[in-house]
């Protein structure tokens, strides 16, 4: 990677939902800012930036990371995945997503973007994990609304509905 | 219970939200996510350091200097283009939004700087500097009541900014006669629902027309419009205020993010671009809103069967450092129900409200019910305790008897409806609290600490608009006119094709209004909720609203959706008319179904819902003469209950009371001292339930936040004011591995007072959870006086009694820090390869420290015995800038030299003092030993203690390898370096820094 210097803007590019973009990102600029306010993407919630609330996660390269803990800059390369790219099609919610509707799985929904991720990448790399693993990542993530009950029956709902897609598969 | 809605209806049925494909994609739009004006700014704010200083002055000069910086706005600004915020009670004093000539709290804001993008803001906020004349802090409500304690605002001559007594009923004489009088002391704490999305708020200034324009994720009530258009100066008209479509949850807190629209007013006016500021998470524990901490003494005359015949209350509330609107609201919202679900004819109340370097406080979910909560609950099963009487019994003999209902309080709330016996019960059986009895039974055998806890509470919810001014006294509440009702307000509109548009000012934060909005309005049409489409954000310039708008004291089911119904009826009523026409039958024979109207005696006979709808637009003369139109039709609703206090001070605080009935069973360890909740149920009867899913994500979030409350979360304050809990590794909220799932249970009592029978019921469990957990453990552990939050080491200190007496006796305790901040020491050594008279020219070389100091500026020589350095410090999420002052003496050239320093930056203050001594190792070599102790205050001190220690750890072991580095080799970080980032500063001088 090219030394970055502290005044000028850099060019960054990188994969997102699918695909390629290159934008202008100074040294010191936070991967959520370039994600919502350069590129737009605004899904991605930022609650505390300081790594503890997990509402910014977004997966890189399939791994669930604080998009609040990034450097743009650090997407270089990288594929990344946000909400935005959880739907199906437009209009169409991912089983993960539509079980979080069908059990009231959020309420103001602010730090369900951080949650899907997680939980999207979880079930994506270990879709028989027991619902105390579940847990495990979701405690990663406050939800100030929910009590998280409701969470954790969506994300079993969901990995039961995956499971059973993929043996029809 | 299962709930049966009604057959046919969409109400009562929980049917998928309207709002979640847009949450749960990424197109929900935040306030920080809405597009704003080209060349718009953004604002950072630099706050206070200190609990109490007086602002010598601030010299912005630099800052305006720096990359991108339009301006710097600070409380000479605001004065002079803004008047002081209303204060709630008739006392001498301002309530500004930003510091003036003092500073009251961590966290207020200074100035607020104005710059091209936040970054550059951020970096200009550094150079603003703020000379501070520090002075001594109170943050106790009690301590803050007392002859020499420091006193806030010199105009109201001490800390005490109101106080009024209340009698109701004969309570003297019910004490004097009663057999037993017990009483209970709490201490509540403060804590607060922080909400996940932090404030936001975008402002505009038209000086054409002197009119602002602000987007802010604000909640209501929206009285507060007018507090805000009267500081700003401007009518009410000139003062557009704007929600966004979405707000990430909020709980009462963003009530508080008025102040910040006054300073982004002014900061858009004096920069004449708009300006936009979003909060972070350090400005949001620090200085948003604080729920009010209360000292209560609540005394009780009790007959030996139990039955409570008087009660008195003796509130001391802590609103922080101003009196801000609606504050003191917190204190009253309860005042009718004093005497929570039972009936008790004698009350005496005194309520002092006191004001503390603490943030200042408001609106917070539950808002005064836990505070009066957690003494009466826990004093009901006092009195079990004392009494040799079961606490259910206790509970029971005291309820407001069933068949009593509407049932007027002795403060004078009018308890709308219930059963409160018939739902205790139902909860005692169906809940399984045999159940639970038989397994604290088989614990206790064993040995295990186990207990049981209940509470019984009534949930007051659409809050009258005038019982705040049960604070003042009749004759000043003569004066100001009377204040009363709670007006909601529905708009429904219909569009050229038939297309029906729900609107109100309720401005949800995630409850799904929208979606109960289009199940009451589908009913009243005999629409799909899919046909209709419901706008609940507030737009103050072109909506229907007023000042009891918003989201808050749970009124949306009982009055906004009351109101939305009422719309729905009214225009129900003149469809039918225009019905009757095109179908030729009567209007009553007309009724409105799947879409269609139809006459009821032939069905068969029918007319789209679309032609009839649509007629006013595209045929009015067809109407019938009875109907103007049907294109929109507003409703304000206020219910005739709600009327102002009475010359008795008697007041119907609330026009829904709900009720609830919790019990649980907790165990505890007996080695760690950390409670885990085995069962918890919860009862509730909210009236008519509308949405039952809704219902129970309401009791789960308000359990799942009144479980942190009641064993996590503290504000916690150092006796100079600094602030503690400073970040989310401080401010402990409960993660999905400490909430259980709440057993949750209904009751359904009807309101007579609301047009769709329903109750609040998103407040409830913050208002009997942290009681009724509290008795549990105090049920467990025979402990009489718990305080919240009952962390694991507060139970282990309870569980462990008084420590045993050393045998040995300690060194004298250490002093508390000066002021009460933080207080570090620390010792350690390195060795260097270079003679002693080398590291003491090194040592006093203001060229090489400010080589060899991480993080330095500069090292300034001001004498040979003083010195300056400019240091950026960082320890964890915490990183800021300090100048440190430092003087030099006891020289003794080149054995040893003690420091002595101060410093001050915008993240807090410190001074320390250390002893540095040379010793010669031979061959050129000499060891360097240093001890110190420091205190510091501000946000620095609201760090973690591991995190402080781990960071300065690394700060002096940074500066002893750059100056064996710069001495020739050697070695570095012999012994412990404990120390602290401040004093990593100070050290710098000699060894330390960074």
């Amino acid at each position: 990677m090219a030394k970055l210097s502290r005044e000028a803007s850099h060019e960054v590019r990188f994969r997102l939902n699918g695909r390629n973009v290159t934008a202008q990102a100074p040294a010191r600029m936070l991967l959520t800012d370039l994600l919502r306010h350069v590129l737009g993407e605004t899904g991605t919630h930022v609650g505390c930036e300081h790594g503890v609330c997990g509402a910014c996660t977004v997966q890189l390269d399939g791994e669930p990371v604080r998009a609040c803990l990034m450097l743009a800059a650090q997407a270089e390369g990288a594929d990344i995945r946000t909400v935005e790219g959880l739907e199906l099609a437009p209009g169409a919610l991912s089983p993960l997503q539509a079980a979080f509707r069908e059990h009231f799985a959020l309420q103001c929904g602010f730090c369900t973007a951080g949650i899907l991720m997680s939980l999207d990448a979880l079930l994506e790399r270990a879709p028989d994990a027991s619902e105390e693993t579940i847990r495990e990542h979701l405690s990663g993530h406050l939800c100030r609304c929910t009590g998280y009950t409701p969470i954790v029956k969506a994300a079993l709902a969901a990995q039961a509905q995956l499971k059973e897609e993929a043996a029809n598969a | 219970m299962t709930i049966n809605p009604s057959a046919g209806r969409w109400t009562g049925r929980s049917v998928p939200r309207v709002e979640d494909a847009a949450l749960l994609s990424g197109r929900a739009r935040f306030v920080d996510d809405l597009p704003t004006a080209a060349g718009t700014l953004y604002a950072a704010i630099v706050r206070s350091p200190h609990g109490h200083a007086d602002i010598r002055s601030i010299d912005v000069a630099d800052a305006m200097k720096s990359a991108g910086v339009a301006a710097v706005v600070t409380g000479d600004d605001i004065r002079r283009l803004t008047r002081s915020m209303t204060v709630g009670v008739k006392a001498d004093v301002e309530c500004w939004p930003i510091a003036t000539d003092r500073v009251r709290y961590v966290g207020e804001p200074v100035a607020v700087v104005v710059a091209a993008d936040r970054y550059l803001a951020e970096d200009a906020a550094e150079k603003v500097a703020v000379d501070y004349a520090v002075l001594p802090a109170v943050v106790e409500p009690v301590a803050a009541l007392s002859g020499d304690a420091p006193v806030l605002h010199p105009s109201l001559g001490g800390n005490l900014i109101n106080e009024r007594r209340f009698s109701y009923g004969d309570p003297d004489g019910a004490f004097a006669s009663a057999a037993h009088r017990i009483g209970i002391d709490v201490t509540y704490p403060r804590n607060s629902c922080t909400p996940i999305e932090t404030y936001g708020v975008v402002a505009s200034y038209d000086p054409g027309e002197d009119a602002y324009d602000i987007l802010a994720n604000f909640q209501g009530p929206f009285s507060i419009h007018a507090v805000v258009a009267r500081a700003l100066n401007v009518p009410g008209n000139r003062m557009r205020l704007r929600t966004p479509p979405s707000s990430g949850g909020s709980y009462g807190i963003k009530q508080g993010v008025f102040p910040y629209m006054i300073l982004m007013g002014v900061a858009a006016r004096i920069a004449g671009r708009p300006v936009k500021w979003i909060e972070d998470r350090l400005e949001h524990l620090a200085a948003s809103v604080s729920a009010t901490n209360r000292v209560t003494r609540l005394e009780a005359a009790v007959e030996p069967d139990g039955r409570i015949t008087a009660l008195s209350w003796d509130q001391i509330e802590d609103c922080g450092a101003h009196l801000r609107a609606p504050e003191p609201a917190t204190l009253y919202r309860m005042h009718g129900n004093m005497t929570g679900a039972y009936a008790i004819d004698n009350l005496a109340i005194r309520n002092r409200v006191v004001l503390t370097n603490k943030t200042p406080t408001g609106l917070n979910r539950g808002f005064g019910g836990p505070q009066i909560y957690f003494p009466l609950e826990r004093l009901m099963q006092r009195i079990a305790r004392e009494l040799g009487l079961d606490p259910l019994a206790v509970i029971r003999r005291n309820l407001v008897p069933a068949g009593s209902f509407p049932y007027r309080t002795a403060s004078g709330a009018l308890l709308d409806s219930g059963d409160y016996q018939a739902a205790l019960d139902r909860a005692v059986e169906e809940g399984g609290l045999d159940e639970l009895t038989r397994r604290r039974d088989e614990a206790r055998a064993e040995g295990r600490l186990y207990g049981i806890g209940l509470a019984a509470v009534v949930e007051p919810s659409v809050s009258n608009m005038g019982y705040i001014t049960t604070v003042l006294t009749p004759g000043q509440r003569a004066n100001a006119g009377p204040k009363n009702g709670a007006q909601a307000t529905a708009t429904i509109a219909i569009d050229p094709l038939g297309a029906v548009s729900v609107k109100v000012a309720s401005v949800p934060q995630g409850q799904g209004h929208r979606t109960v909005l289009s199940q009451v309005v589908a009913d009243g049409l005999g629409l799909d909720p899919a046909a209709i489409a419901v706008v609940a954000d507030v737009d103050t310039g072109r909506d229907a609203w007023s000042i009891a708008s918003g989201n808050y004291s749970s009124r949306f089911a009982p009055a906004v959706a009351g109101a939305a119904k009422l719309a729905a009826d009214r225009l129900r009523a003149k469809l039918a008319e225009v019905a009757a026409g095109q179908l030729n039958v009567a209007a009553a024979d007309v009724d409105f179904s799947g879409g269609r109207a139809l006459s009821r005696s032939n069905p068969d006979n029918s007319v789209s819902f679309a032609r009839v709808a649509a007629a006013a637009h595209w045929a009015p003369g067809t109407l019938p003469g009875s109907v103007d139109q049907t294109i929109r039709e507003t409703v304000f609703w206020t219910p005739e209950q709600l009327d102002a206090p009475n010359a008795e001070d008697e007041v119907n605080s609330s026009l829904c009371h709900g009720f609830i009935f919790d019990f649980c069973g907790v165990e505890i360890d007996r080695r760690t001292g950390e409670v885990r909740i085995d069962r918890y149920v919860t009862m509730h009867d909210c009236g008519t339930i509308l949405h039952p899913a809704m219902v129970d994500g309401q009791v789960r979030g308000g359990f799942a936040q009144a479980l942190g409350a009641a064993l996590l979360e503290e504000f916690a304050y150092g006796a100079d004011g600094s602030f503690r809990s400073g970040t989310l590794a401080d401010y402990l909220i409960p993660t999905v591995m400490e909430v259980p799932d709440p057993v949750i249970l209904h009751y359904e009592s009807p309101s007579p007072f609301t047009p769709l029978g329903a109750k609040g019921v998103g407040e409830g469990n913050c208002m009997s959870t942290p009681a009724c957990i509290a008795n549990a453990v105090a049920d467990a552990i025979g402990a009489d006086d718990l305080v919240l939050p009952l962390s694991p080491s507060r139970i282990a200190g309870l569980l462990a009694g008084e420590e045993p007496q050393p045998k040995v006796t300690p060194k004298p305790a250490e002093k508390a820090a000066p002021g009460g901040g933080r207080k570090l020491t620390g010792e350690g050594s390195a060795d260097v390869a270079a003679s002693r008279e080398d590291v003491w020219r090194m040592l006093l070389d203001p060229a090489t420290l400010s080589a060899i100091i991480p993080g330095s500026h500069g090292v300034e020589k001001v004498s040979d015995t003083r010195f300056t350095a400019d240091v950026t410090l960082g320890v964890g999420p915490v990183k800021g800038r300090y100048k440190a002052d430092i003087e030099l003496s006891d020289l003794d050239e080149p054995n040893g030299v003690t420091l002595t320093g101060r410093t001050v930056g915008a993240l807090g203050s410190g001074e320390g003092s250390g002893r540095v001594t040379l010793e010669d190792l031979g061959g050129g070599r000499t060891r360097i030993a240093y001890s110190y102790e420091a205190a510091i205050g501000g946000k620095v001190a609201s760090v973690g203690g591991r995190l402080l220690d781990g960071a300065a750890r690394v700060v002096i072991g940074q500066f002893f390898k750059a100056l064996a580095t710069h001495a020739g080799g050697g070695r570095a970080g012999a012994g412990n370096m404990p120390g602290a980032g401040l004093f990593a500063r100070l050290r710098a001088l000699i060894g330390g820094g960074r």
